[in-house]
């Protein structure tokens, strides 16, 4: 089976105030992009590697991947991401400079501000429009609120869970720390799994902002809209570590295949979902009962060993979609020692993989060691630190150079994913195009489906099938890019 | 930046390529080794967190996105 994914990834933007007056997330932003800016006319642009770049709601920088049909692809072309984050940030800090501002900007790859607010790391995947979506989001959706547990980031989060369920404040998450700007909660601070599980308000649905799902439904297929559909998944947090991003996005998809497949699985619906991604995200022992609608009780530990199950199978049977057989096995075997280690209490065995408990390692040995408490503000910078791209104050170079934190994906993997499109899918005819209408010094206009020169705008050339990664009309406008358009064109 | 005229490296490339890149610290001295190597990370972060923590973390405040 083949399947498409990507990843779109919000940063958020940060400051440490030097001597000189603090800068607004809206002014680092400008910097960040005035390279882009200069490079594509734009703050919206798609680059040569066949990935989005642009500013999103709330000035965040947002990185969207190319489609990929294998997840190594994926794993480089995220991180190429990071990459390019990492040097805007750079560029940006010398141009602050230049222009005589001191202080030093960040960008954080995480999903909560110091007020709760969340910003995201979507995941898009390709499901054919034959599929039931209703079945299928009724299968998938037990999975995501559970999936925390093996994938989440790690979060300092309130013990008590709000007990009205009402979105009156869906944007906001309860902040850790003492400077909190929301109302407080009884039972004080707990390490969880998720930040981002406070901030859901329904299983599916078409809102994004205002009452936050865990599916997004909205339906934009970005390609041919009789065959596919796009899944939008705005549950999942920011991975740091390539091999929690490759279990995040994997058994997602093989979710997705198991279903698609046709692969008979008993119902696993859940009475309430949002209260159950509350409490998941505070049990660290993987022991909550989960309530499901047909009364039947499981743990969460019980009911990923179910779908663990059925994706060891789709695997087995070679009727995966994650492109690279390699990359299939690691995830299931992932998987499985994450439940072992979760069900055992002894997590070394996954410490230097999973973002939640690499985290922990740090945040723990913090509090031992200075005998602070989990609101110290010492522990949100911790936090703050782990996902922080920038190189000073950064931590996540280090853990990866420490082999703290495992890498799915060599350097010099991700510098070519900084430059070039996944060969096997559309991105490829996107990228060249890109790079080809830049060197040329010709103004074109892309979207994910479209390619159009400026001064052709009635040529545009439609990539409807992104499995396709050659298509004529595009080669004959690539290839006709240095000569000047013809007075017949029109 | 032209990406035309070059070709991804071939991703079963790698000696045991069922492993990430970075294979575990095998034995029994890997608990110590995990140790020293947390502290030695947190030792070099310390500075930072013990000057501006509460400023940083105080003003790391933006509008939500999606």
């Amino acid at each position: 089976m083949k399947r498409i994914f990507g990843i779109e990834t919000e940063y958020g933007i940060a400051f440490t105030q030097g001597e000189q007056r603090r800068l607004g997330p809206e002014e680092i932003a400008r910097f960040l992009f005035r390279p882009v800016v200069d490079w594509g006319r734009s703050s919206n642009v798609f680059l040569p590697n066949g990935a989005r770049l642009y500013l999103d709601v709330g000035s965040h920088p947002e990185y969207a991947t190319a489609e990929c049909d294998a997840l190594p692809d994926l794993i480089a072309q995220d991180a190429a991401g990071d990459v390019l984050m990492t040097d805007l940030l750079a560029r940006a800090q010398q141009a602050l400079e230049a222009d005589g501002l001191d202080g030093r900007a960040h960008l954080v790859k995480n999903n909560t501000d110091s007020a709760g607010n969340s910003y995201g790391a979507h995941e898009n995947f390709l499901v054919r429009r034959t599929m039931d979506f209703t079945h299928l989001t009724s299968v998938l959706l037990p999975f995501l609120v559970t999936r925390q547990l093996l994938v989440g980031a790690g979060a300092i989060i309130p013990q008590g869970i709000a007990a009205d369920l009402r979105p009156a404040e869906s944007n906001r998450a309860i902040p850790h720390g003492a400077q909190t700007t929301a109302p407080p909660r009884p039972g004080g601070l707990v390490y969880g799994l998720s930040s981002r599980s406070d901030v859901m308000w329904e299983g599916v649905s078409s809102a994004t902002t205002r009452s936050r799902p865990i599916i997004n439904a909205r339906d934009e297929p970005h390609a041919d809209a009789e065959k596919y559909r796009r899944l939008h998944v705005i549950v999942g947090d920011s991975s740091m570590a390539q091999t929690t991003t490759e279990l995040k996005v994997g058994s997602a998809a093989l979710v997705l295949d198991l279903i698609e497949t046709g692969v008979p699985i008993e119902d696993l619906s859940l009475q309430n979902p949002i209260r159950d991604i509350r409490a998941v995200a505070r049990d660290l022992t993987g022991q909550h009962r989960l309530t499901l609608a047909s009364g039947r009780s499981l743990t969460v530990i019980e009911l990923l060993g179910i779908y663990l199950e059925h994706a060891a199978r789709v695997v087995d049977a070679g009727d995966h979609c994650l492109g690279d057989d390699d990359s299939a096995a690691r995830v299931i075997d992932l998987w499985t020692r994450m439940l072992q280690a979760v069900e055992s209490g002894d997590l070394s065995a996954v410490d230097t993989e999973i973002d939640w408990v690499i985290k922990k390692k740090l945040v723990d040995r913090y509090l031992q060691r200075s005998e602070a408490g989990l609101a110290d503000p010492r522990i949100a910078r911790l936090d703050f630190a782990f996902h922080d791209l920038t190189p000073e104050t950064g931590m996540f170079p280090k853990l990866q150079a420490a082999g703290l934190a495992r890498r799915v994906c060599t350097p010099e993997e991700v510098s070519s994913a900084v430059e070039n499109p996944p060969a096997t899918t559309r991105a490829a005819i996107r990228g060249r195009f890109v790079a080809a209408a830049h060197e040329a010094g010709r103004d074109f206009t892309v979207d994910w489906v479209h390619l159009r020169l400026n001064d052709q705008m009635q040529r545009a050339v439609v990539l409807r099938d992104p499995f396709a990664s050659e298509n004529e009309q595009a080669e004959a406008l690539i290839a006709g890019l240095d000569r000047p358009p013809s007075p017949y064109s029109a | 930046m032209s990406g035309q005229e070059q070709i991804r490296s071939n991703r079963k490339d790698g000696a045991d390529p069922v492993d990430p890149v970075d294979p575990p610290v095998a034995g029994q001295a890997q608990q110590q080794v995990n140790t020293e190597a947390v502290d030695s990370i947190l030792d070099d972060i310390d500075t930072v967190l013990e000057s501006n923590a509460e400023e940083f973390v105080r003003n790391f405040v933006q509008k939500g996105g999606q």
